[in-house]
């Protein structure tokens, strides 16, 4: 898997509410709810954001509420990828079970600037900021959570196993 | 045998192995998986996705729908209506929407429907709240909520844990609320995280169940996937006459090991505020010098409980609210809001001109039933201050404990509860 896009960055500690208000949440519909990702966090996000596009944020990316509706909007939005320092544990967990590719990186985020084109390649571990010529190396996915990516997500791949 | 802490047991009790380290990972049996009305109808979606005809046990899966009940639109009428149908559809044992809805992680404790020894996954981050019991509970998200729905089970990986224990006498007006403040405060939102927060001390034992409950509530706050109380007396006492089903006390062995073990001395905490826009933003109440409100919020499954409910009401008796602010008291289930009526609080409440709620989330998420204003600043006992959380983005959100909470309704800023209790006995 790789990707390639224009890299909005942000800093520590973005919460599920700053990337989907709760006022948000009394839908569960993709399209709606992507268009009003990260928007107490940065109102322009939703209005420019690109498909392909990728969110680099420092640390604990992710925090607060377990509302999938976090990665949902995101994936909707037409974000390709997201990179963090760190990430929350539900969103972490959110993200692979519904196929939203993340990667942790420690480097990245501190030297890159918002607006670089980045490019993430899953498979090998490694991010290229195409805009200052500079890579990194992105945390290895656990083999379980390959595995997982690799079904098409957590509800496909319990239903392989009651049909195998 | 090796040791293990008391997370470890309860995981590896219910992934049929005697022992594991953390790091692991692991399948395991999962006793309740709880939705709510703005997870579950995702999570059904996907249940039904995958061609699933019925779920694991219609006895563990917990449906309730508590976040914008009573229905606050037509959009979210929808969404409970996803759950309704479901519920009926699979004869579900626990569904809660009408006169016997609550806010479910105050419900299902006094319900007894978790009990000491399980493992309970919820979609929702604050499911992590009936470590109070010495309950393993961990928010996920709505997929894997429906994955649980569908086999019973769910993949972990085994956390490590920290150690934190609390030495000596609690001072005046501070609760389980303010010592898990002071942790948040010390470790930071990320300090715990994707580790299990183990809460011990002698403090901790003198603790009551109320305290406790808010206490690993708040876990999430510092990252973790799990805070947890080692059940005893006080324990027995509150799940004996309300277990719906066996419970198993479980303790950390002598030599468990902690990736970290962090004291504090009780008796130097004072009540903690949580400033805009993290909880772990806290500070004393002595250090935060006058800060004026529009709204204080008593309720949540944070601090929503009789306890919370009891100490506001001695503040507020034969008090008034201050002009131009608005104290919006919200019982967190329908035990609790019977209990208050019959204590006589809804008189106080009332007299002192405070607006009494039904169960539900409402303002704590934004969600409804005390929106803020742009620039308008709230002092609330629930678990979050996150930039919007009550409403407009450009509102504030402090927390606190209910008596802060209550005080400063009075005072119309931010103030200690001596404040106000020393002025009438003067
Ligand atoms: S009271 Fe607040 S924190 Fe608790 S479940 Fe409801 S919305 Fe979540």
């Amino acid at each position: 898997m790789k990707f390639r896009g224009r890299a909005w960055r942000y800093g520590s500690d973005i919460d599920t509410d700053r990337i989907i208000p709760a006022r948000y949440l009394n839908t569960s519909d993709p399209a709606e709810l992507a268009t009003h990702c990260m928007e107490d966090e940065d109102g322009e996000f939703a209005k420019k954001v690109k498909k392909g596009d990728i969110i680099l944020a420092a640390r604990n990316f992710g925090c607060g509420s377990s509302r999938e509706h976090a990665p949902i909007a995101i994936k909707a939005s037409g974000v390709s990828c997201v990179i963090a320092e760190s990430f929350a544990r539900i969103f972490f967990r959110n993200s692979f079970n519904m196929g939203l590719p993340i990667v942790e990186s420690p480097e990245a985020h501190a030297a890159s600037r918002d607006g670089d084109i980045l490019e993430v390649d899953m498979n090998k571990g490694l991010i290229r900021n195409l805009t200052n010529k500079k890579t990194f190396s992105a945390r290895p996915v656990p083999p379980f959570m390959q595995e997982l990516l690799k079904s098409g997500g957590l509800l496909k791949s319990i239903q392989k196993k009651k049909r195998g | 045998m090796s040791s293990m802490t008391i997370t470890e047991k309860i995981l590896a009790k219910h992934a049929g192995k005697k022992y594991l380290e953390p790091g692991e990972l692991i399948n395991a049996r999962v006793d309740i998986a709880l939705g709510n009305d703005i997870t579950a109808p995702i999570a059904i979606k996907g249940f039904e996705s995958t061609g699933a005809k019925k779920v694991f046990n219609r006895n563990r899966v917990v449906l309730v729908p508590d976040h914008f009940t009573p229905n606050k639109d037509i959009k979210s009428a929808m969404q409970v209506k996803i759950l309704r149908d479901f519920a009926r559809k699979h004869r579900l044992s626990h569904y809660y929407e009408g006169g016997d809805v609550g806010v479910e992680h105050a419900l299902l404790p006094e319900l007894g429907v978790v009990v000491p020894g399980d493992l309970v996954i919820g979609a929702d981050s604050h499911t992590c709240t009936y470590g109070g019991l010495g309950a393993f509970a961990t928010g996920v998200g709505s997929t894997d909520l429906a994955a649980a729905m569908i086999t019973g089970e769910l993949w972990f990986k085994v956390p490590q844990s920290i150690k934190f224990i609390f030495h000596g006498k609690l001072r005046k007006w501070v609760t389980g609320k303010d010592l898990i403040l002071h942790i948040i405060g010390e470790i930071g939102v990320d300090g715990a995280l994707y580790k299990a927060m183990e809460f011990t001390g002698d403090t901790i034992t003198g603790l009551t169940m109320e305290s406790r409950l808010s206490m690993c509530n708040m876990a999430i706050e510092a990252g973790a996937k799990n805070g947890i109380i080692a059940p005893d007396s006080v324990t027995e006492q509150y799940v004996k006459t309300r277990a719906e089903r066996k419970y198993k006390f479980y303790e950390s062995d002598a030599g468990a090991k902690y990736s970290e073990i962090i004291d504090f001395d009780t008796s130097k905490i004072e009540p903690k505020v949580a400033l805009p826009s993290l909880p772990d933003n806290t500070k004393n109440i002595s250090e935060i010098g006058r800060i004026s409100i529009d709204q204080s919020v008593i309720g949540s499954c944070t601090n929503g409980r009789i306890e919370d409910l009891a100490v506001a009401a001695r503040i507020l008796k034969g008090r008034k609210v201050a002009p131009y602010v608005r104290l919006i008291i919200l019982p967190a289930t329908p035990l609790i809001y019977k209990e208050a009526l019959r204590r006589g609080y809804f008189k106080v409440f009332t007299d002192a001109g405070a607006i009494i709620s039904p169960p539900t989330c409402g303002p704590c998420l934004g969600g409804h039933m005390g929106i803020l204003a742009e620039g308008e600043r709230a002092i609330s006992t629930t678990n979050r201050n996150f930039v919007g959380r009550m409403g407009h983005p450009k509102s504030e959100v402090y927390l606190s404990n209910p008596a802060v909470a209550a005080a400063s309704a009075v005072k119309g800023y931010i103030a200690h509860p001596d404040e106000v209790m020393k002025k009438k006995a003067a």
